[in-house]
């Protein structure tokens, strides 16, 4: 096939998925995962997490806060497919029974730097109303059968779904090569390198 | 604000009355004063804050008084907050000190003031516990500007024309109105909190508090301020003096504050406002638009009527549709609002644009700034192309279009030339031509019509009125009357042509009856019964003559009057010329006089003037009308009937009799025989494909032949070209074909029913000679006796057909849609719709329309229409001669195509995005092009470039090549289908949804709740399903659990017949064991006991991985070990449908592990060993992936395929201990092992994409009956219910995808008459021999080719003539045949091992049942415990089905016994009787015998195919082939086939033995039925032959292939290796 190393840029995220608005729901975590392109590859770090079970604060904020870290590093060739992070939140029921709370996604932000993402959350619905009351009564809502659906744009117009809450996010971005293989990814890009150029300019 | 600010600022306001207005102006600056001090309390540790606070007190003591009061309104009108901190300017503490202490001064006074006013105002006593948190409240106090501010922003926006005055109840009653609380309000909630939180003083907050404020400069700390923030808003502002208090020192402030804070508080009662008073205001601030209709003199100016522009005639565009009532209220708000009426238009009415929503699609039209087409917008040819993903192998797509239908009626077909026309009939052929133009000629009666007109236009010279006359109109006359002059000539002219050539024709026809008449009678035969008569019709010569002589002088006349036109001109032309003539004459002669005068003088000058002497024109000779009189009398008399000469018309009948054939010659009799012989047919073709032809029909003796028929095509797309090939049979030779005739398809309007039939001319260019009467076919001929006058001619005809489009059952044309078409006029507009398919075709039609319809021809919508018809109606059309897709692509495009087609990095990403299957899971695309290797696409390109050529290299047998092409089409077509498929998503694909449960599931996981947790004996739970989407390498393993064998093939020692082998090469173990005994002279065949028999071990092949167990002894051995096996899906795809196709077999190998011992020296014997391991292949079982995948595991004993001759070992049972057990096993002889076999991790075998295609499947319209389906449907349902795990099968879905009852396939069938014959007394044999010659038919799973989506049955010949299908063909061929050799048969569904679902046969031999496996040909009686087949679920007879209604579907404990309805249950009983259902199979198998000659061919590159091989796998060691060996066993090995593989074993070795006898050999042959040679090699690889690596071995490789009819061939296959002992 290829060369064995072909040219690769990087990208490095972190950052933590940090807290969560549901006002109905106590006692939930939350599982990340990334979706990328078929030219992209994590080098190192976690692709996939679980985070720990957190309770409502008692203030009026009420966010249930997880502050999970989420550390990776991607090499690609290719922008298309750019990696997104897929979170979907759990958390018992009335019954106890571990249901999906919430499935949310966003791309990992283009330009390097700090950014902070809300992610609004959503869950499939019920096809019919019996089947919501045996859903719940049985504690078998209906799920995503891959969380990673809601990263991809085929196929969704036969779910309906219910808006649930939003996940927080912050993730730090750091790229690598980007630029060199002729990516200009932030507006700051572009200024900095006329700034230089001027500057470059002025000391000869 | 706060309830309590605004108190206070009613009470101040009081107070201050007379203050207000300069507190109103004062209220900007202390706007920024405020600021400031905001700011400064943010930093009020530092020096800008005493700074600021002296600028504060500053202008606070200019304006005392005021200030106080004025903070309350101050803090409504509070500006932004975020202005910068004021640079502090002076840092002069003195100045700062003393303006504090001014400060404080003034804010007591201000204080007592408020005092004072409260006291009188509210006299209540203030409750106790405020007195708990004033503090608190001081501490809030600083941030009180906050809700002030956006009172202020609120009050501000919302109302401007609100005073400042305005009450609390106002916004209280606003409040309440508007339902929703302003920003600065408190919110119910925090009014709650406000109510009901305890405001306990925070000791050390507010300690550190005092502290800071004590040192006074330090920092406060504003965060804590702001948390606490949100609970205290509403409390702000509730005292004056907290404002100033944020200005104080902390410690001044501490100290009045315990005196003051409770003369501040002020409660009162709330305050009520009644209802009606509140109705009362709130109808001075609020409208509410009503919505009756108003008047229109109020919308439109005064004294102005409204003008309709519509009554006026113009266009007003449709308005966009909106409710009445909205319209009325938007008008009564709009006259509340704006009194100008601007948004009124002239009618009174709301301005409003044309409904901007069209009807129609569009795009928006491109503008271009100068003529013709811009650069970037120039069309591009681009050829169409074919989506790779077209479904022409699968009919009946879900095709949206739906089908349309175009009648092709063939009438007939005339030839006009036949190569067996006699002379005769060439010239009845010609003479039937001539009268057909004589008719044509006479139906069209130019010659009338030109007459007549000649007659009107010399009428109409006549009545012209004489131009010569004075007259206005004289010049316009004169013009006229020149025209018709010339008219007449010309018509005349025409005439004339047209009668000569009327008489000509006449004169022809007449010639040609003469000849035939001739040649009738020279030849004494008539062939044809053509005859043509000449009617004469009489007429009055009188008349006539008149007439003639009218004609001839009106003719003359005209003549003379041309002439004399032109005579005149001519004359004129003459004057003229005499005139210049005599002119220069005259010149001349002056010239010469002068001449004469001047000679002397000058001579020179006069010289040149000779040269040119004009000629003396000559005058025109006048016309003569006798000359002229005479020249159109003799035309006249050659092309008109003369005056009197009867009038002829000609008659062609066939009334005349043709000459039988015993009066005829020999060469004529056979011609007609000739003719008889030959018949004609024409095949229909639809875009190239032939799609019918007509039934094959004799020519007639009059070369006509009638089809009479009607296609009917069905067809989904427009037509691209319609085709008929006329072909011509001579007697059972072959048909050729003559010519093809290229119909024109029908316009849309042509329906059948109107269709008029056409003929349709063709010729053929064959050269066709015959030896008889016939005059052949491009061949010269004469009908002179000299052969002079040759003419050649060529095969032609006329094809009368019709072409039309059906009209569907409910009167609507089945016609494509118009767009499929290719003709160049927009068709979107919607008025096309109304008028028909046919609309734009017919410009007239369409005008009509539009004026019928009244279009408003101003409408924009309707403007490309009119354009359309003006266009077509003034003539000028200007079509496009093109049309533009997607015409600003070009400015999106990031690269030029020329770019995209070269860089290999686009290329490989494009290719990926559709999916290719060789890049469809490509990882990390190299950014540069230089990092692509070219060979990446080499096999893409392979594959593209091989589509069409037919490889014979891996096939060696074309039949097998172009079957395998057809079949991996076939896949192509379907994986290409299921591609699509894939990204078509079903709920159930993407959310996992419980079922609603029934009451008994609901009951079961009710009871489970109350089910202990820990049981004691815990249940066995299943493993996890895993779907497969998400793995990777590495995470499948392929688990294989080998725990016995039986009777395993001992080895036989050497017998004595051979020389003792020498010590050194004998067996280890043997030696081992033996040992003692070796140098015993009793070391013969008899010593049997003291053998080791079999030292053996399985080894697990699979994708190229090898595991193998632990050598274990005995032929009857005990492994018991997992094998461990990684699994790799092929191109890393893990999807279900890649899954589904894996290909991969697994190989158990069983091995006899065979030490010897090479010690060359004895003496070393005491201290080492040195031996050497050989394994011996034993037997292998094979078991496809795909079974293992769909079945998720495989648990049982299983027949280990045994080489039928394997030298060196027997399956006799000589050991006398065995004896025992061996009548239990008699009936089932041959080795068998027991596996367990599962995938780990437990996947899930895709099904829902198989139900989405049986679903789509049954779709597919089927012929059977609707009753039947119905039946079928509920037979399967009651079956389902009853025993939902056994298999049920009613109807099965044949190759052209339709649903087909299965009883249908089965019919008695011949087998081929070669085995019938081979066997003519031994039923029994010849039962096993057609089981072996079904089971040599290459087995071809349909799940494998299929992508597991659908199982098609083919017919039993197509499967003889595909050569390849699955368990059910073979079962229904199988099935088939042994019906037809009168035993009772049956098919039966049910599960086997390994095949899982499958189909075997069962038939009824005396007394007892026999399970017929058709794939392996074997038999098993019905209590045979190896028999593979473990369950029954149904029976299957060409007349019935019957489901196993049974306990137990074992085949063992069930009873076949199908005529008792309590164990069987039949489809067709008395309440459904059997219907009589035809069979889909053929008559009768035609079967071909096997070219011997390409078997022997195919036989030779198979050999050489594996030599090649062979050596391939031994890199580095040479090999040797023993030629002597090979050839011995090709003689063998036809043995091995006539005998089947059986009881050869003991004659064979003994041969070769003797043959052999130096070598050591071990061998075996394999037996396989042909289908591929990679499975070949793939067999032989799996022995392990090749793996030998003694020096000095040589190898024997034999093949023979064995024919059976219908190319179905049995490959035998002898590989050996051989050491030389020594």
């Amino acid at each position: 096939m290829a060369v064995a190393n072909p040219t690769v840029f990087l990208l490095m995220v972190n950052g933590q998925v940090e807290s969560a608005q549901f006002p109905e729901f106590d006692d939930l975590y939350c599982k990340y995962c990334f979706v990328y392109g078929q030219d992209w590859a994590p080098t190192s770090g976690l692709e996939e997490g679980i985070s720990q079970i957190t309770s409502k604060s008692q203030d009026v904020q009420q966010s249930l806060v997880w502050n999970f870290p989420v550390d990776i590093t991607f090499k690609s060739t290719n922008p298309y497919g750019w990696p997104q992070i897929v979170i979907s939140v759990y958390g018992p029921d009335f019954f106890g029974n571990d249901v999906v709370r919430g499935y949310g996604a966003v791309h990992v932000p283009f330009a390097p730097g700090r950014h902070k993402r809300t992610i609004p959350m959503f869950v499939p619905e019920s096809t019919s109303k019996l089947q919501k009351w045996t859903s719940w009564f049985m504690g078998r809502r209906p799920e995503y059968t891959d969380p990673k659906i809601v990263a991809q744009g085929e196929g969704r117009e036969v779910t309906r779904v219910r808006s649930q809450g939003f996940v927080t996010l912050s993730l730090n971005v750091v790229t690598k090569d980007l630029k060199k293989l002729g990516y200009h990814t932030s507006s700051l890009d572009l200024q900095a390198s006329s700034v230089i150029d001027l500057s470059e300019g002025v000391l000869k | 604000m706060s309830h309590k600010e605004e108190k206070l600022k009613i009470i101040s306001e009081e107070f201050v009355e007379n203050e207000d207005k300069e507190a109103e102006k004062l209220k900007k600056k202390l706007k920024v004063q405020k600021q400031r001090r905001k700011k400064q309390l943010q930093d009020s540790g530092l020096e800008e804050h005493l700074e600021g606070e002296a600028n504060l007190g500053f202008q606070q003591e200019q304006h005392q008084e005021e200030s106080e009061p004025n903070l309350l309104s101050m803090a409504i009108r509070q500006g932004p907050r975020n202005l910068p901190p004021i640079p502090s300017t002076s840092r002069t503490g003195f100045a700062e000190f003393s303006m504090r202490e001014r400060m404080r001064k003034k804010l007591k006074a201000a204080r007592s003031k408020a005092e004072n006013a409260l006291l009188q105002e509210i006299p209540s006593p203030r409750p106790r516990h405020f007195v708990n948190h004033r503090e608190e409240e001081e501490v809030t106090g600083f941030d009180e500007e906050q809700p002030g501010k956006s009172v202020l922003r609120e009050a501000t926006r919302g109302s401007s024309q609100r005073s400042t005055r305005v009450k609390f109840q106002d916004f209280g009653r606003k409040t309440k109105f508007k339902a929703q609380v302003p920003p600065g309000f408190p919110t119910a909630e925090e009014a709650y909190n406000f109510f009901t939180f305890n405001f306990d003083p925070e000791p050390e907050k507010d300690e550190t508090k005092d502290k800071k404020r004590e040192e006074s400069n330090q920092e406060v700390e504003e965060g804590e301020e702001e948390e606490e923030q949100p609970a205290h808003e509403e409390q702000v502002g509730k005292m004056d003096e907290e404002e100033a208090v944020n200005e104080k020192e902390a410690d001044d402030f501490l100290l009045d504050l315990d005196q003051t804070v409770h003369d501040f508080l002020v409660i009162r009662a709330a305050e009520y406002e009644s209802i009606h008073e509140m109705q009362k205001k709130e109808r001075e601030i609020l409208f509410r638009p009503s919505s009756i209709t108003v008047p229109i003199y109020k919308k439109i100016p005064e004294n102005m009527q409204p003008r309709y522009l519509e009554d006026e005639g113009l266009y007003t565009g449709e308005r966009p549709m909106v409710p009445r009532s909205n319209q009325n209220i938007m008008e009564n708000r709009l006259l509340i609002q704006e009194q100008e009426r601007k948004w009124f238009g002239d009618d009174g009415r709301i301005l409003a644009l044309p409904n901007p929503i069209k009807q129609f699609s569009t795009r928006p039209p491109i503008f271009s700034p100068e003529e013709g087409i811009e650069a970037g917008l120039e069309t591009l040819y681009k050829k169409a192309v074919n989506s790779v993903r077209n479904n022409q192998y699968i009919v009946g797509s879900g095709d949206s279009l739906g089908q349309f239908q175009l009648d092709i009626d063939i009438s007939g077909l005339i030839f006009t030339h036949h190569p067996c026309f006699s002379r005769e009939h060439v010239l009845a052929a010609k003479l039937a031509q001539l009268y057909d133009q004589y008719l044509a000629r006479r139906q069209r009666n130019k010659t009338k019509f030109l007459t007549d007109k000649l007659s009107a236009l010399r009428n109409a010279v006549h009545t012209l009125p004489d131009y010569t006359k004075p007259h206005g109109s004289g010049h316009t006359a004169q013009e006229s009357m020149n025209k018709y002059k010339f008219e007449i000539r010309q018509t005349r002219k025409l005439r004339d042509a047209e009668e000569e050539k009327d008489r000509i024709l006449l004169k022809t026809m007449i010639k040609v009856w003469k000849e035939m008449k001739s040649l009738r009678d020279f030849q004494k035969f008539t062939n044809t019964p053509i005859k043509l008569f000449l009617r004469k019709e009489e007429v009055d010569w009188k008349i006539d003559e008149k007439t003639f002589e009218t004609e001839i002088q009106a003719e003359t006349n005209e003549l003379l009057e041309e002439h004399m036109e032109e005579y005149e001109k001519k004359m004129e032309e003459y004057k003229t010329e005499y005139q210049e003539w005599k002119a220069w004459k005259k010149a001349q002669r002056i010239k010469k006089k002068k001449k004469k005068a001047t000679e002397e003088q000058d001579e020179v000058t006069e010289e040149p003037e000779y040269g040119e002497e004009p000629v003396k024109p000559i005058p025109p000779e006048p016309i003569d009308r006798s000359t002229i009189e005479q020249q159109v009398r003799e035309k006249a008399l050659h092309n008109r009937r003369k005056p009197g000469e009867p009038v002829l018309v000609p008659e062609l009948s066939l009334a005349g009799s043709v000459t039988p054939n015993e009066h005829c010659p020999r060469a004529e009799i056979l011609r007609r025989e000739d003719i008889k012989k030959r018949s004609v047919f024409l095949k229909v073709l639809f875009n190239n494909k032939e799609v019918s032809r007509t039934v094959s029909r004799q020519i007639g003796m009059d070369f006509r032949v009638h089809f009479g028929q009607i296609f009917n095509l069905q067809i989904h797309n427009w037509p691209e070209s319609l085709t008929l090939q006329i072909y011509e049979t001579v007697g059972y030779g072959s048909t050729n074909l003559l010519a093809e005739v290229f119909l024109p398809i029908p316009e849309t309007t042509v329906f059948t029913g109107r269709a008029s039939i056409e003929e349709v001319e063709f010729s053929s260019n064959q050269h066709v000679t015959l030896n008889h009467e016939g005059v052949g076919s491009g061949e010269p001929f004469s009908f002179e006796a000299d052969g002079s006058n040759k003419m050649i001619l060529m095969t032609s005809g006329k094809v009368s057909n019709s072409v039309s489009w059906a009209i569907g059952e409910n009167g609507m044309p089945l016609v494509p849609p118009a767009s499929q078409q290719s003709i160049g006029i927009r068709r979107k507009v919607d008025a096309i719709a109304s008028i028909g398919a046919s609309g734009l075709t017919d410009m007239k039609k369409l005008a009509k329309w539009a004026t019928e319809s009244k279009l408003d021809p101003n409408d924009p919508n309707n403007a490309s229409l009119m354009q359309l018809i003006m266009v077509a109606t003034t003539g000028d059309t200007y079509i496009p001669e093109f049309f533009r897709l997607e015409q600003l692509q070009q400015e999106f495009n990031f690269a030029s195509d020329e770019e995209l087609n070269r860089s290999k990095r686009f290329r490989l990403l494009r290719l990926r995005s559709l999916e290719v299957p060789e890049f469809r899971n490509f990882k990390q695309v190299p950014v540069y092009d230089r990092e692509i290797m070219e060979k990446v696409f080499q096999d893409y390109e392979k594959r593209i470039r091989d589509r069409g050529v037919i490889e014979t290299k891996d096939h060696l047998d074309t039949h097998r090549a172009v079957v395998a092409k057809y079949l991996q089409q076939v896949r192509e077509s379907v994986i290409n289908r299921f591609l699509i498929a894939k990204h078509h998503f079903l709920l159930s694909d993407l959310v996992v949804e419980e079922d609603v449960p029934n009451i008994s599931i609901l009951g079961v996981s009710l009871f489970k709740l109350a089910e202990q947790k820990r049981p004691l004996k815990p249940r066995r739970k299943g493993r996890k399903k895993v779907p497969t989407q998400n793995l990777s390498d590495g995470d499948i393993k392929v688990l294989v659990n080998v725990l016995r064998a039986y009777d395993i093939p001992v080895r036989k020692p050497i017998t004595s017949k051979l020389q003792q082998p020498s010590r050194s090469s004998r067996p280890f173990s043997e030696t081992l064991v033996t040992s003692p005994s070796t140098q015993s002279p009793a070391h013969t065949v008899d010593n049997v006991l003291s053998q080791v028999l079999v030292r053996p071990f399985v080894e697990v092949s699979f994708q190229r991985t090898v595991c193998h167990t632990t050598t274990a002894e005995g032929p009857n051995p005990s492994w018991n070990e997992e094998l461990e096996l990684p699994f790799r899906a092929p191109n890393s795809d893990y999807s279900t449908a890649s899954m589904q196709s894996v290909k991969d077999d697994i190989f158990i190998n069983i091995f006899d592990e065979v030490l010897y011992d090479i010690l060359e020296d004895d003496r070393e014997r005491g201290s080492g060993i040195h031996t050497r391991i050989e394994r011996h292949w034993l037997g292998s079982v094979r078991i496809p992936f795909s079974t293992l995948y769909f079945q998720g595991r495989i648990d049982g004993t299983f027949k280990i395929d045994v080489p039928p001759v394997l030298l060196g070992y027997s399956k006799e049972r000589n050991i006398i201990n065995e004896r025992g057990f061996d009548s239990l096993r008699s009936l089932s002889e041959g080795t068998y092992i027991t596996l367990f076999m599962t995938i780990e991790p437990h996947l899930v075998p895709g099904e829902s994409v198989r139900e989405k295609m049986t679903d789509m499947l049954k779709k597919f319209d089927s012929q059977e009956d609707e009753k039947l389906l119905q039946a079928t449907e509920k037979f399967q349902v009651e079956c389902a219910l009853k025993f939902p795990k056994r298999q049920c099968l009613t109807t099965v879905t044949n190759l052209s995808g339709k649903t087909v009852f299965i009883t249908r396939y089965l019919k008695p069938l011949n087998p081929p008459q070669e085995i019938l014959d081979m066997y003519p007394n031994n039923p029994q044999a010849t039962a096993e021999l057609v089981a072996r010659y079904v089971a040599l038919i290459p087995f071809l799973p349909d799940n494998v080719s299929f992508s597991g989506i659908c199982d098609l049955w083919s017919t039993s010949d197509q499967f003889l003539d595909l050569l390849a299908g699955d368990e059910e063909e073979h079962a229904v061929l199988l099935c088939n045949y042994f019906l037809a050799l009168g035993k009772k048969a049956w098919l039966v569904m049910g599960n086997a091992i390994p095949e899982g679902p499958t189909a075997y046969v069962l038939t009824w031999e005396q007394s007892q049942y026999l399970i017929w496996n058709p794939c392996s040909g074997r038999f098993y009686g019905q209590f045979d415990t190896f028999c593979p087949l473990k369950s029954v679920g149904c029976l299957i007879s060409p007349d019935n089905i019957w489901f196993n209604i049974q306990r137990y579907d074992s085949p063992m404990r069930i009873n076949f016994d199908i005529t008792k309805p309590k164990l069987w249950k039949s489809f067709f009983s008395r309440s459904l009787p059997y219907p009589g259902l035809s069979s889909v199979q053929p008559e009768e198998l035609i079967y071909q015998r096997t070219d011997k000659v390409a078997t022997s061919e195919l036989q030779d590159r198979i050999e050489k195919i594996l030599k090649e091989k062979i050596m391939e796998w031994r890199p580095r060691h040479m090999t040797r082939w023993n030629r002597y060996c090979t050839s011995t066993l090709r003689h063998f090995l036809p043995l091995l086939e006539k005998n089947q593989g059986k009881e050869v074993e003991d004659d064979h070795r003994a041969e070769l033995l003797r043959q052999l006898g130096d070598y050591r050999f071990s061998g075996f042959p394999i037996h396989m039925a042909f289908s591929e040679v990679k499975p070949l090699i793939e067999a032989v690889y799996s022995t392990g032959v090749h793996n030998i690596d003694i020096s000095n071995v040589e190898f024997a490789l034999a093949v023979y292939v064995h024919a059976y009819p219908k190319n179905v061939l049995s490959v035998w296959i002898y590989v050996a290796s051989l050491v030389r002992n020594k």
